[in-house]
């Protein structure tokens, strides 16, 4: 579904990223680990358009989105979560997922002014679905509390509910654990399992090696800008490269 | 003729580039832009105005203590205004506001305390000698002022990069939290970064007081104007390319106004404005900015 | 003050205080106005301070029509209005792409080119403007065009043109990556509170009579801002009520008008630093009276 072929990627003179090769296949949950500095929000920065890649390429359904710009890529269909939570704190619940319909709502500026039939219906249409959206995650008693009211766990599921409001066919989860305690993570859990059983692809970026490990059915490696590894977990886990990539590091807790 | 006017243009560029020093220096350590330089510009001249009207202090003493009374009244902003907003993490518009706010003010309290009218360096002051070269006429304000303002312009460079407290600066522009975690005074910095690019402000301020000999409280406002002009030219944050866009806004108009029409000389800086954010918005020389938290 | 009333008839003193103070109530619609076509700007998190030469280009253009052809009042403000936006647009395209501080000071520095094309300029007058300005406006055109101006941003603040331009302004990035198109809707909120500007400045100048490059400069796109600072840019009564006060508030201290300035000032600092969502701030109002019934007590 989304390929990386040979993406390499330089600031300046330093090389961040070099040789990146892998396949997320669709429907299941692929993982990118690797040591901090390995340049796994850059890939996902390649991804998403924020930056473009200083070689190679990446397709995504058979198509080079290289060049897409980042408010494109979600008409492609890939949308993104951000490793420092970046829900729209003073909006509502509702209205932040609601945000994420923005594209799939169409109606004109004629509608709009003279609040005609055809803007009413898409907006209460869209309302329903953001609801429902929330409901998914549990948090549709909240919807109309601020998402400046919620706790950390809570504005992690709700950017999940805001992302899947825009139609993703894949779904880029930036390090959803970071920053939480063990019961968060296993709610998490349950959360992202439930998004993949309704369909939709995920790829993830964690440090956290168990939360990896149980979730993803195919992980690859990263260490200093290069794929170590690509496998099913237990490749992964008894790899040496990648323990010794990891070797001697405190595992991300 | 020509050489004339690049004798002309030196001296107006090196008062663009002392002004727009300060600017840009607030920007990168700070990441703030403090529109109210443009009035500290203005409060500078004034100072040396009255220590020489009532102390009869000597004009080098005087602008020494006009920079003193300029460093101080851009600390006071810094610690009243900025410090507060940065306290808080308000949006970065915040800061720029307010700042518009303290302009006013101070040019407003400038206005009810000297008046409206144009001020005069009382007479004898202001040096009158001048030397001829040929063709060429330059007179010893206009040498004062490109040696004071590079002399200034230098040593903060020298700072910027041979010294310790420069690289501090330079980890502070770089990212505030990773300068803290390193141990480095960051508040305090910020009040000497404000302190000193208030100073150089204010610097700027008397040498323009003395080239034009008219002094006003209107006066910090096209100086701002063309001060972001100057500091986007040359890069926000960046010292040495302030430095090189002031110069060249400087020789800018100089033939501007020379060649074209001196009508347009205030919309010179701006025209190269749009046309470098057109171009190349990050300035003649500046990185790319996304400043880290 | 009764007494003259009793004592004049009605009609008259209402007369009397029209003349005097006609003036004063048509700017409390027209600087509404103003500060709300710098709201609709800041909504997205813009800060345009182009909007006095917009309100500029809007009167002259206004004027010089109601001066110069036969057009009637409502075309000539309607190209004050439309001419203003097009100019809008040609600068936006290129200059909406860069980041916040870049733009603050690109409007700023437009603002002051205007000014200084303006000055120089047989057809507006030069520096000193232009005079004779037929004195067209009525009170219903302010009022209507006012409600006008409210009911369009109302509309827009219940789409999603409105969540965009929030969500652009809490955080770009995340807006870019649910699809947003940053820059266009940036743009649009330039133009359209470029639009407002000028038709605010032509029904201004054809009240005041004359108008001058003077008229439209920083120190008034500085005030327009505090209008709307002041006010609290959270809903639309906020920059409506921040205009009408402080159109009031320097009739009322009619001595301190030379402090005009220094009052602007202080209010913008002071403001930013203690109020910053202004004072109409609805969930400041509502945590205000949410707390009474408690404090009423049980005793």
């Amino acid at each position: 579904m989304l390929q990386l072929k040979n993406i390499s990627k330089n600031f300046g003179g330093l090389q961040v990223l070099q040789d990146v090769n892998f396949n997320v296949p669709q429907g299941g949950i692929f993982g990118l680990i690797g040591p901090n500095g390995a340049g796994k929000t850059t890939v996902f920065n390649l991804i998403t358009g924020l930056l473009r890649a200083s070689g190679g390429a990446i397709e995504f359904d058979g198509q080079d989105i290289g060049k897409v710009a980042p408010h494109k890529i979600t008409e492609r269909g890939i949308a993104r979560t951000f490793q420092n939570i970046r829900v729209f704190k003073e909006m509502s619940l509702l209205e932040n997922v609601v945000v994420g319909m923005h594209d799939h709502m169409h109606y004109g500026f004629g509608s709009l002014l003279l609040n005609l039939g055809g803007f009413r219906k898409i907006e209460a249409q869209a309302r329903e679905r953001a609801l429902e959206l929330l409901s998914w995650v549990r948090l549709d008693h909240k919807a109309q509390m601020l998402a400046d009211s919620l706790s950390y766990g809570e504005q992690r599921k709700l950017e999940f509910a805001r992302a899947l409001a825009t139609k993703p066919k894949l779904l880029l989860l930036d390090e959803p654990v970071a920053g939480m305690n063990p019961a968060e993570k296993t709610e998490l859990m349950t959360e992202i399992l439930n998004i993949k059983q309704r369909g939709f692809s995920i790829f993830m970026i964690e440090h956290d090696m168990r939360f990896v490990m149980g979730l993803c059915d195919r992980i690859a490696v990263l260490n200093f800008g290069r794929i170590i590894a690509e496998g099913s977990p237990d490749q992964i886990k008894n790899n040496p490269e990648v323990i010794e990539a990891y070797l001697g590091k405190e595992d991300a807790e | 003729m020509l050489e004339q006017q690049l004798i002309n243009a030196l001296s107006l560029g090196s008062v663009y580039a002392l002004f727009a020093l300060g600017f840009t220096l607030v920007f990168g350590v700070l990441g703030v832009i403090n529109l109210s330089h443009g009035a500290i510009f203005m409060l500078g001249s004034y100072a040396a105005l009255l220590l020489v009207e009532h102390l009869a202090l000597p004009l080098w003493l005087a602008m020494l203590a006009a920079m003193l009374v300029s460093g101080l009244i851009g600390l006071l902003v810094d610690y009243l205004v900025l410090k507060p907003l940065r306290a808080r993490n308000a949006p970065h518009l915040a800061p720029m506001i307010a700042t518009i706010g303290v302009a006013t003010i101070l040019t407003s309290l400038a206005q009810g305390l000297f008046g409206a009218e144009n001020k005069r360096f009382p007479v004898g002051t202001i040096p009158e000698d001048s030397y001829n070269w040929g063709h060429l006429h330059v007179t010893a304000v206009q040498i004062g002022i490109v040696l004071i303002s590079f002399i200034l312009m230098l040593v903060l460079l020298a700072v910027m990069r041979r010294t310790q407290l420069g690289r501090a600066l330079r980890a502070i522009a770089e990212s505030p939290k990773a300068a803290y975690l390193l141990g480095i005074n960051v508040e305090g910095l910020f009040y000497l970064t404000s302190f000193a690019a208030a100073a150089l402000g204010g610097a700027a301020g008397v040498l323009v007081g003395l080239s034009f000999n008219a002094i006003t409280p209107f006066m910090g406002q096209p100086m701002l104007h063309k001060g972001i002009a100057v500091i986007i030219l040359g890069g926000m944050g960046d010292i040495r390319g302030a430095m090189i866009a002031g110069l060249f806004l400087g020789f800018a108009e100089v033939l501007t106004v020379a060649y074209i029409s001196s009508d347009f000389r205030d919309a010179v800086g701006f025209g190269l404005l749009f046309l470098i954010l057109l171009v190349k918005p990050s300035g003649m020389f500046g990185k790319v900015l996304e400043r880290k938290a | 003050m009764i007494e003259l009333i009793t004592n004049m008839g009605f009609m008259d003193w209402w007369d009397g205080f029209w003349s005097t103070y006609n003036t004063v109530i048509f700017s409390l619609g027209v600087n509404a106005m103003l500060a709300l076509s710098i709201y609709i700007t800041l909504s997205c998190g813009l800060l345009s301070l182009a909007n006095a030469a917009f309100m500029g280009i809007g009167a002259y253009t206004a004027a010089l029509i109601s001066m110069q052809t036969g057009l009637p009042f409502p075309a000539a403000l309607a190209l004050g209005g439309a001419l203003p936006a097009l100019v809008a647009l040609v600068i936006g395209i290129p200059t909406l792409r860069l980041s916040g501080v870049y733009l603050a000071m690109a409007t700023l520095g437009f603002g002051e080119v205007v000014r200084v094309i303006v000055l120089n300029m047989d057809i507006t007058g030069g520096p000193l403007g232009l005079n004779g300005i037929p004195l067209k406006t009525e009170w219903w055109h302010i009022v209507l065009l006012l409600a006008l101006t409210l009911y369009i941003l109302a509309r827009i603040r219940r789409s999603k043109i409105g969540r965009a331009f929030e969500a652009i302004k809490e955080d770009e990035v995340a807006a870019r990556l649910m699809g947003i198109n940053v820059a266009g809707y940036k743009l649009l909120a330039f133009v359209i509170g470029a639009a407002i500007a000028g038709v605010a400045g032509g029904l201004n100048a054809h009240y005041t009579f004359t108008i001058g490059p003077g008229n439209y400069a920083f120190e008034n796109a500085v005030e327009i801002l505090t209008m709307a600072v002041f006010g609290g840019t959270s809903t639309l009564i906020g920059p409506t009520l921040g205009g009408m006060i402080l159109t009031l508030l320097p009739e009322a201290l009619r001595d301190f008008n030379s402090y005009r300035a220094v009052v602007n000032g202080l209010i913008l600092v002071l403001v930013i630093l203690y109020l910053p969502k202004g004072i109409w701030d609805p969930r400041r109002l509502r945590a205000f009276f949410q707390r009474k019934p408690q404090t009423g007590g049980n005793n």
